[in-house]
């Protein structure tokens, strides 16, 4: 039944591809890819990545797609013709799809338990994680205990993003003459049903992304996800109210602090750890019980993971917006 | 107890896959953008909240029944709001309903 729903989506996946390439008005691209994100989400939980499905889906299906109608309110909607080689760009697409199938040839079956990635360091992960940590989800133990470097890196990431994206596209304070942006922040007001049902769901989703952030050890969730969903929530009341209003209730020192906050606090974290007499990123040292310091770290670490990606979003957000109004 | 769950909710899939079936013919079939969201809303709605009354009788009663009937609410609240925005920008984007072109020029002649 699995097999027969995941050759279903990926036949799904491959139309939807194709549609995006084909697209001429990139408004339906992006709507598009709005929809390949939520498939792949799809594909991600048949294959129980759980925790990846649901990034995927608040990230590419919910605030990419926003962020790239954003996007799109600057530039034309119409895709300018292509120019230039063609059939050389052709040749070396079918080339690469090529030596790519060749390659999955030498891959190991799905869940196979023989293959390099289930021999390496997974079992071991399986195994140390109940007596280390003690966290029923063995991803957010992975992610933000064993492997904290790489997460820390990608939230530097996530963190450089936004100062670039700040760098390309804030509007510098005195072309804004110190105000707030004036357009568009009528919002939805005009617009009884959607401003009515968007005030009631606001709260909700960011009860849901609070959620999420805090249920992360025991099931799928974790900062990421959560960042995605609070940024959607407040995104939607920006939409609703309008950027005046939006930017009222979260002032932009607020997003640049959650931004910086959320990356200094993961960093203290790793640093409170050293002068207890650790090592950088290990939270056993900061309690008593090794166990309690685990998730005291594992806690505080998700929450600047969570910080940082609400304040980029937002930041990505309301740059374009206020971009749009200047115009 | 369990045969009347069982066959309520298998009633309520197939009542509800038949109006998604047919929300998807209808979309297809419709001649233009108001009357395709028609069944368009008549899937994201009736369809889906039947199958997903469905699933709740399906589940053991608990935190999944929960979970179930807060995403039908959120259905509920969502989807006829989403048609009402789609038909809504539509219309200020200057669609014009498929009769009321012909009806525009007999007023003109």
């Amino acid at each position: 039944m699995t097999t027969v729903f995941g050759i279903f989506l990926l036949t799904l996946l491959l139309v939807t591809a194709i549609g995006i390439v084909r697209a001429k008005d990139l408004f339906v691209a992006v709507m598009l890819s709005g929809i390949y994100s939520l498939q792949i989400a799809a594909v991600f939980f048949i294959l129980d990545a759980a925790d990846v499905a649901l990034t995927e889906a608040a990230v590419g299906a919910g605030v990419a797609a926003v962020l790239m109608l954003g996007a799109l309110a600057l530039v034309t909607r119409e895709e300018r013709p292509a120019t230039g080689p063609r059939r050389l760009a052709l040749a070396v697409v079918a080339l690469t799809a090529l030596l790519v199938v060749y390659a999955t040839f030498d891959q190991p079956r799905l869940g196979d338990p023989g293959a390099p990635v289930h021999q390496h360091v997974a079992p071991w992960y399986l195994a140390e994680t109940a007596r280390l940590i003690d966290v029923p989800n063995v991803v957010t133990a992975i992610l933000a205990s064993f492997r904290g470097y790489d997460t820390l890196g990608e939230l530097f990431v996530i963190f450089t993003a936004g100062i670039g994206v700040m760098f390309v596209l804030a509007v510098p304070r005195d072309a804004r003459n110190g105000e707030e942006p004036s357009i568009d922040s009528a919002g939805l007001r005009h617009h009884l049903i959607p401003r009515v049902v968007g005030r009631l769901l606001v709260p909700f989703i960011v009860l849901f992304g609070l959620y999420v952030q805090f249920h992360g050890d025991y099931g799928p969730g974790g900062g990421f996800q959560a960042g995605a969903l609070i940024a959607t929530g407040l995104i939607l009341h920006a939409l609703i109210e309008g950027e005046r209003a939006a930017l009222r209730v979260v002032h932009r020192n607020v997003l640049l602090g959650l931004i910086a906050g959320g990356a200094l606090l993961y960093t203290g974290v790793g640093i409170a750890g050293m002068l207890l007499g650790g090592r950088f990123l290990d939270y056993s040292v900061l309690r008593a019980d090794p166990v309690a310091g685990q998730h005291l770290g594992i806690l505080l670490v998700e929450l600047g993971v969570g910080m940082t990606v609400t304040g980029v979003l937002l930041t990505i957000f309301h740059a374009f917006a206020a971009r749009a109004s200047v115009r | 107890m369990s045969l009347v769950l069982d066959s309520a909710s298998f009633v309520l899939f197939v009542i509800g896959g038949a109006f998604i079936f047919t929300g998807g013919l209808g979309v297809l079939r419709m001649p233009d953008l108001y009357t395709r969201m028609h069944p368009a809303g008549i899937t994201d709605t009736t369809g889906t909240i039947l199958v997903l009354a469905g699933c709740l009788l399906q589940a053991d009663l608990g935190l999944v029944t929960v979970k179930l009937a807060a995403i039908l609410v959120f259905l509920l609240l969502t989807a006829p709001t989403a048609a009402y925005a789609l038909a809504n920008a539509a219309r200020l984007a200057g669609v014009v309903p498929l009769r009321a072109a012909p009806r525009r020029e007999d007023a003109a002649r």
